[in-house]
């Protein structure tokens, strides 16, 4: 089958390689109708997450259908329609059970690797390097899906694959950081970054209580998105001083709630992001934490940051005392994907939301070299690129 | 007690860069042990030694690159498949086999006697009760399922088993061992009988987390190294991080108790795999 690999920085191709195999009874084989490239994956291609191999399938936001089930998965079928969502769960750890699904205990079979790093491992995740398990991604004509009976939302016929591809990652991700803010009524969220995580946090800041939000970009036509479809106010972080806008337009507060959609190659041109960017290019730190360390030092005493955007090492300059005198309440990562799938695909359903606004370039698989490069630079105004194998 | 060695590890460590390769290696050879692909470890290296080495010992990122900084004498075990470089002559290191109402140390009946051999603990929490896995752990038929250095274990009489461990270039080590103390539920140790290729003894005791967080399970294993080149075979046989391999083996025990199968990707697809084309 052809499926696009990893081979360097900045190197993907698309490959043939064997068709993957059931392994184990719980696994189950989906035949990818649609699927997506995501900002993570820009840090994979960018080469920030370490443990990455030469070879490896890249892709976690997939949808398709069942044509195989191993001898334990009983509640799908050949031929069922299913979306797969990027954090792979066993169902019955301690963590599951708190329906904390990204951090299951069984679904890492390279967990000492993550240990090592972490102290304790984090759940398997579909194509994100070998700390998180090494598992092949979706962006190839089939997937082996593990622990099949758990993860996998099943659609109905009606709806196409474009309002419902997203619950495989960035619909739930935007939700969540949302939810993580503990919004109250008529509370001022900011958002930094208006990427596909960004857009979907504008709007579930909104189904969850917003008075205000206010998004943060330099890109045009992401900001233009927020401002149409997420009915945002929006600053520009290339014309305007963030920490003083943000204050002015909250009337010397500042915002609530702020959400760090960027992750760890947020982009400045202030003193601290030039810094990381030269500490980086060192390898004297893993990550470029600007749009976090704005976020803290920009949200009003008491307020919420709430972190959807990736990290995966060690920060320089981390504000702390500014977190710590602020007494700030800080929540993070990995989506917990099953507490919000059915929840959203009820709300896509109701019609309260069509998450393919987003969508900017429909690409077929082969073309997923090019996607990558247009995606990574935002040429042609992208904001989300999805694939047909 | 293993926490104590890596403290000394810690406190040891890490500062030659002749070490920290040899903490790549450790990475890799741990990988190998779980049956994937080698990580690229030159990378993980530079990514962990970019935080400099005084940060590692903070961040017990140190544990990467510690490998041979424990010094001492090998340490292997047998059955559970461990070797451990140990530092020699703590007497805490001797106790019997972990568990009050076993044997102690001076007893005569414990296989490996206080005074030799070297012992590993390790222990997990199970999201299942202590007779499921007590039941489980019981029938020693299914050790090798998650002990990888096993490769059979056959019950031949009431408390008798027969244990082939795998040794290197397919040869086997082999031993019987008796289970000397049990209680259902609790508790269950075994020892190697005379005449074994290597002396061994094991216990394992399942407790009921009181805040009702399921079963933790407590492991210790030790192992009495035979002198001379057997000696030398197993210390190669179980590489260079032994209480990392206990780690993995009680990992996929859990795994293999609570989600009914442990999570692989060997015979997935790459762009590595051998029909893969360009
Ligand atoms: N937590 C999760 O489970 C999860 C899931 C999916 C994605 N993510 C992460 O969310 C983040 C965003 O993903 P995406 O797909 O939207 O990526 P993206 O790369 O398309 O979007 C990031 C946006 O941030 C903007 N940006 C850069 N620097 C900024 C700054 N200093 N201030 C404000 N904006 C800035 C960029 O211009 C870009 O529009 C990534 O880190 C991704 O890895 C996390
Ligand atoms: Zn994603
Ligand atoms: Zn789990």
């Amino acid at each position: 089958m052809k499926a696009l690999c990893w081979n360097g920085k900045n190197d993907v191709r698309v490959e043939d390689v064997p068709e993957p195999k059931i392994l184990n009874p719980r696994d189950a084989i989906v035949k990818i109708t649609t699927t997506a490239i995501c900002g993570s994956d820009l840090h994979l291609y960018d080469g920030y997450i370490p443990t990455m191999e030469k070879g490896d399938i890249l892709g976690h936001e997939p949808m398709g259908e069942v044509v195989e089930v191993g001898s334990e998965v009983t509640n799908l079928k050949p031929g069922d329609r299913v979306v797969v969502p990027f954090t792979i769960s066993c169902g019955n750890c301690f963590f599951c059970q708190k329906e904390l699904w990204s951090l299951c205990d069984n679904s890492n079979p390279k967990a000492s690797i993550a240990e090592k790093l972490y102290g304790y491992s984090p759940a398997g995740l579909f194509g994100y390097s070998h700390m998180t398990g090494g598992y092949a991604g979706g962006q190839a004509e089939y997937l082996r899906v593990p622990f099949a009976d758990v993860g996998p939302l099943k659609i109905p016929e009606e709806l196409p694959d474009e309002k419902v591809l997203f619950l495989s990652d960035i619909f739930p991700t935007g939700y969540m950081a949302a939810e993580n803010c503990s919004i109250e009524g008529g509370d001022t969220v900011a958002v930094w970054g208006c990427g596909p995580v960004g857009q979907f946090a504008i709007k579930s800041a909104w189904m969850l209580g917003a008075g205000r939000v206010i998004a943060i970009d330099e890109v045009p036509e992401r900001l233009q998105m927020a401002r149409d479809e997420g009915k945002a106010e929006t600053l520009d972080f290339d014309d305007e001083d963030i920490f003083d806008k943000l204050k002015e337009m909250t009337g010397g507060r500042g915002p609530d709630r702020c959400i760090d959609a960027v992750g760890l190659e947020a982009h400045g041109a202030t003193i601290d992001a030039l810094y990381d960017r030269a500490k980086a290019a060192l390898f004297m730190a893993t990550d470029r934490p600007h749009a976090l360390r704005q976020a803290i030092h920009a949200c009003r005493k008491g307020g919420t940051v709430s972190v959807p955007g990736v990290y995966g090492g060690f920060l320089d300059k981390f504000p702390f005392g500014a977190a710590f005198n602020k007494g700030l309440t800080l929540k993070m990562g990995q989506t917990h994907m099953r507490r919000y799938m059915q929840p959203l695909l009820d709300r896509i359903q109701r019609g309260e939301i069509d998450p393919s606004f987003v969508i900017t370039h429909r690409m077929t698989l082969a073309d997923a070299p090019a996607g990558y490069e247009t995606f990574k630079h935002k040429k042609d105004n992208c904001i989300k690129i999805v694939l047909k194998p | 007690m293993a926490e104590s060695m890596r403290l000394a590890g810690e406190a040891a460590g890490l500062v030659s860069p002749a070490e920290e390769t040899e903490g790549g290696n450790k990475v890799q050879s741990a990988e190998q042990s779980t049956g994937g692909h080698p990580v690229n470890v030159s990378e993980m290296e530079r990514w962990a030694s970019s935080i400099g080495g005084g940060a590692l010992a903070v961040y017990g990122i140190s544990r990467l690159l510690t490998n041979r900084s424990l010094g001492g004498a090998v340490l292997a075990l047998v059955g559970g498949a461990l070797v451990y470089r140990g530092a020699s002559g703590h007497c805490e290191m001797y106790h019997a086999l972990g568990i009050d109402t076993a044997a102690g140390s001076d007893n005569p009946n414990v296989s490996v006697r206080g005074g030799r051999g070297f012992k590993v603990e390790k222990s997990v929490t199970i999201n299942k009760s202590p007779a499921e896995l007590y039941s489980f752990w019981r029938n020693f038929e299914n050790l090798p399922r998650f002990m990888n250095h096993l490769e059979s274990v056959q019950v031949t009489g009431d408390n008798r088993s027969h244990w082939v461990a795998k040794a290197p270039a397919g040869s086997t080590v082999a031993w019987d061992a008796e289970i000397y103390n049990e209680k259902e539920n609790e508790l269950i140790a075994w020892r190697s009988l005379e005449g074994a290729d290597v002396d061994n003894a094991g216990s394992v005791r399942f407790e009921s987390d009181p805040n009702g967080r399921g079963t933790i399970v407590r492991v210790t294993l030790k192992y009495d190294p035979p002198g001379g080149t057997l000696g030398k075979l197993v210390a190669k046989l179980f590489g260079e991080a032994p209480d990392q391999q206990v780690e993995e083996d009680l990992r996929r025990f859990k795994q293999l108790m609570e989600a009914g199968e442990t999570p692989t990707t060997e015979g997935q697809p790459s762009g590595r795999s051998a029909t893969a084309g360009k």
